[in-house]
């Protein structure tokens, strides 16, 4: 199944080959890896996922919290999340096809960076299904993509309730973040 | 040098902070932490840091390799509990020190390793003797940093010690840059201390989880303890009696749980695993009930998982979260400090009537347990069990013990009865070769005043023999006793076993080692025979300095039981026809 972590890990040389390597140990792939500055000073936080079994979710977070550097661990599992990745698609472009883009654009709800004769840039925020849908339709409509760029996935619980956000309000250390709020937000995907 | 002496100790004022090299600060921090004793061999790129050695009051151990830095920082902190320090210049030095690390990894020993590097400005170009150490060890320490700054010495050295010595222990690397060492900086021994350790986040007892525990040991009618590690390095051996005694429940022990509960105590069962004896293994396979205290379930102790102990509710009482349900499934997790776990739940424990259970062990034990090695006819062959029977013997089982890897290491478990904790020095889990002799340099350097004996194989001793060399210059008193059947045994017997006797590259052409010992001054005799043993065993003990007993022993035996590498924990190969290698606890 696919796991979903998100550490909290210190801004330092070498932190994330100390997280690469645990996986690698452990011969589990990571299929996406973002990392990035939190509201945290000094801690980077990095959203992680990888395909293993069921059970191995425990022993991938008791084995990160291990790591010296590591300051917190959200196995997101299957809770309720919002999860987004970027993408950066640069299409050739004449000025007759160019029409026939903007179009697929504005359904998918993109946007175009940048425009040069040849070629154009979209720029695609949603979840994987979304960008894999373009990616796909531009495909199918002939244009050929001159380059690919995804961000990999940004994952981050519903609701106000985590275990991070309730560890920085200095509550006690808990394994299970408290019941997720109901949250009347629905994805705004299409 | 052991010859230096104390009055060059007071040059530097540990308590009001004073500006000092970085090399000067390396030895301050270590002297503040305690450290009175450390392993290495110098080099280019931790030269400041030598020179700077004279003024602290810290003994230091010329090694010959540095493999024997690691392998003796090792063997010092399982004698003593204590933190132990290798130093190492950069490049090989450094990479000699690997395997050491990766032994102390393995077992979870208190290590701190401090690595000279080239100078910052030059730094990942590849320079003379630079290698990536932290990089490369990586994998095999607890954690390692990287200084390159005079100022930071102090805080890195004392976090590495906290890091070190914590939750469950384990080696940890100091690389630091040549121009750190020379630059100066104001040390501060207080303010570089570090943040209040952190335990591991995971590490609590579930809800209830006492109670569950109280209950299924109160209900258990075949229950076991299993007994390792973590029993020592938590000092947990009162708790895990107290526990035994109560419940009337039998003990098992891993190979490195050997001495956390007496070999004498009459629930003591004696060692599990791939080389524990029968009724211990069939106890554990029999059992409705595993109290898992401080061990990790490793495959050499349970043989194929997925028929381990089926019958069996399991406890596992443990530092590491992450080895909760790693290789076995467990029904109570109880993750914490030994010690403190087993004081919380020692008053749910009432008394409990053990009787049927143990009776039904003890007539598993059937008649090869009351058959004894000194009766065997005496057949003009040694072999290597009577030496350790009469090496246990004639110690009377106080001597410190460190052994190699191999044949010798599991006659050594099963016939020289641990009623100490620290009195078995040996590598369980990475299972490296050569660490006897530096090892037991540790364990004596440690312990002065306690008998240290080295058991090692033909081909183990010659691994790290060179550290004889050590022994003389550090006037260190061990007795060696070379257990000598020119194979590598252990190897030849899986051959024998697995690969139709076809013994390749296991025939081992050794030197003479009473010779060996004699170029390096240091006493020896070989024993052929059972009847000098003791002798020799005597003569070596009341020798001043250091000696070597080689044991030409028998050389095609086999160490018996063994359970397959694979097999289920049951179907264990037996000691064939009616060998009686068992000795009796009482005898």
């Amino acid at each position: 199944m696919l796991h979903t972590f998100v550490a909290y890990v210190e801004d330092l040389p070498g932190v994330l080959t100390r997280v690469a390597s645990l996986f690698r140990r452990l011969n589990i792939n990571i299929s996406s890896l973002t990392v990035g500055r939190s509201e945290r000073p000094g801690l980077s936080r990095l959203t992680l996922v990888c395909d293993a079994s069921a059970e191995a979710g425990h022993r991938i977070r008791a084995s990160l919290y291990k790591l010296e550097n590591v300051v917190d661990v959200d196995d997101i599992a299957q809770a309720p999340n919002v999860t987004r990745e970027l993408a950066l698609i640069k299409v050739a472009a004449s000025t007759k096809t160019r029409s026939q883009i903007f179009e697929l654009v504005e359904v998918f709800r993109a946007r175009i960076v940048d425009l040069t004769a040849e070629s154009l840039m979209i720029e695609m925020t949603g979840v994987e299904s979304k960008i894999e849908g373009l990616i796909e339709i531009l495909r199918a409509s002939d244009c050929r993509i001159l380059e690919l760029c995804r961000s990999g996935k940004m994952t981050m619980r519903r609701g106000h309730h985590t275990s991070s956000v309730l560890k920085a309000m200095g509550a006690k250390g808990d394994e299970k973040p408290l019941e997720e709020e109901e949250t009347a937000a629905v994805e705004a995907e299409f | 040098m052991g010859s230096k002496k104390h009055s060059q100790s007071s040059n530097v004022q540990l308590t009001a902070p004073t500006r000092l090299t970085g090399a000067e600060i390396i030895w301050a921090t270590l002297a503040g932490e305690g450290v009175t004793d450390v392993f290495g061999y110098p080099g280019g790129a931790i030269l400041p840091a030598y020179d700077a050695l004279r003024k602290f009051p810290i003994r230091h151990t010329l090694v010959r390799h540095e493999q024997g830095a690691s392998h003796m920082a090792d063997g010092y902190a399982r004698a003593s509990g204590k933190l132990g320090v290798a130093i190492a210049t950069s490049g090989p030095g450094a990479t000699n020190l690997i395997t050491g690390i990766a032994t102390a990894m393995l077992d979870s020993i208190p290590m701190l390793c401090i690595t000279g590097n080239v100078s910052s400005k030059v730094l990942g170009t590849d320079a003379f003797q630079e290698v990536d150490i932290t990089g490369i060890t990586l994998p095999v320490t607890k954690h390692n940093f990287l200084v390159n700054r005079a100022e930071d010495i102090a805080s890195t050295i004392r976090h590495a010690v906290q890091i070190a010595t914590s939750g469950r222990p384990g080696p940890v690397l100091v690389d630091i840059t040549k121009d750190a060492q020379q630059a100066t900086a104001l040390f501060d021994f207080e303010a570089a201390k570090p943040k209040p350790y952190r335990p591991h986040p995971m590490l609590r007892v579930e809800a209830g989880g006492l109670e569950q525990a109280a209950d299924l040991i109160c209900s258990a009618k075949r229950p076991v303890i299993l007994a390792g590690h973590g029993v020592i390095e938590s000092g947990a051996m009162e708790q895990v009696r107290t526990l035994a005694e109560r419940a009337q429940i039998p003990v098992a022990l891993t190979l490195l749980g050997l001495g956390s509960f007496p070999a004498s105590h009459p629930l003591n069962l004696g060692m599990m695993g791939m080389h524990g004896e029968a009724w211990v293994n069939h106890a554990i396979q029999e059992a409705d009930l595993l109290i898992a205290c401080g061990m990790r379930f490793d495959d050499r102790v349970t043989g194929k998982t997925s028929s381990y102990a089926l019958n069996a509710k399991k406890i596992h009482i443990e530092v590491d979260p992450a080895e909760i349900n790693k290789n076995i499934k467990v029904d109570v997790a109880l993750v914490g400090d030994l010690r403190a776990v087993l004081e919380e739940l020692l008053p749910r424990i009432a008394g409990r009537d053990g009787g049927t259970w143990l009776q039904t062990i003890d007539q598993s034990k059937g008649a090869s347990s009351v058959r004894d090695i000194k009766n065997l006819p005496d057949s003009g062959h040694l072999y290597a069990a009577h030496v350790m029977h009469d090496l246990w013997r004639i110690t009377g089982g106080n001597a410190i013990v460190v052994t190699d890897v191999g044949q010798h290491q599991m006659w050594e478990a099963q016939y020289f009865h641990h009623e100490k904790p620290r009195t078995l020095i040996t590598s369980g889990g990475l299972g490296t070769m050569g660490f006897a002799l530096p090892a037991a340099i540790g364990a004596k350097t440690a312990c002065p005043d306690q008998e240290v004996w080295v058991v090692a194989g033909d081909g183990g001793f010659q691994m790290t023999s060179a550290e004889l060399a050590t022994i003389v210059q550090e006037k260190i008193k061990i007795n060696i006793a070379i257990i000598n059947n020119g194979y590598l045994g252990m190897v030849r017997q899986w051959q024998e076993f697995f690969y139709e006797r076809n013994y390749e590259a296991t025939p081992l052409v050794s030197p003479d080692f009473v010779k060996l010992a004699d170029a390096h001054g240091i006493p020896a005799r070989s024993v052929h025979t059972r009847g000098e043993v003791a002798e020799a065993v005597q003569e070596a003990r009341s020798a001043k300095g250091p000696f070597l007993l080689n044991f030409m022993v028998e050389k095609e035996d086999s160490v018996y039981p063994m359970i397959p590498a694979g097999n289920a924990l049951h179907e264990m190969i037996r000691r064939p026809g009616q060998n009686p290698l068992v000795e009796s606890v009482n005898d």
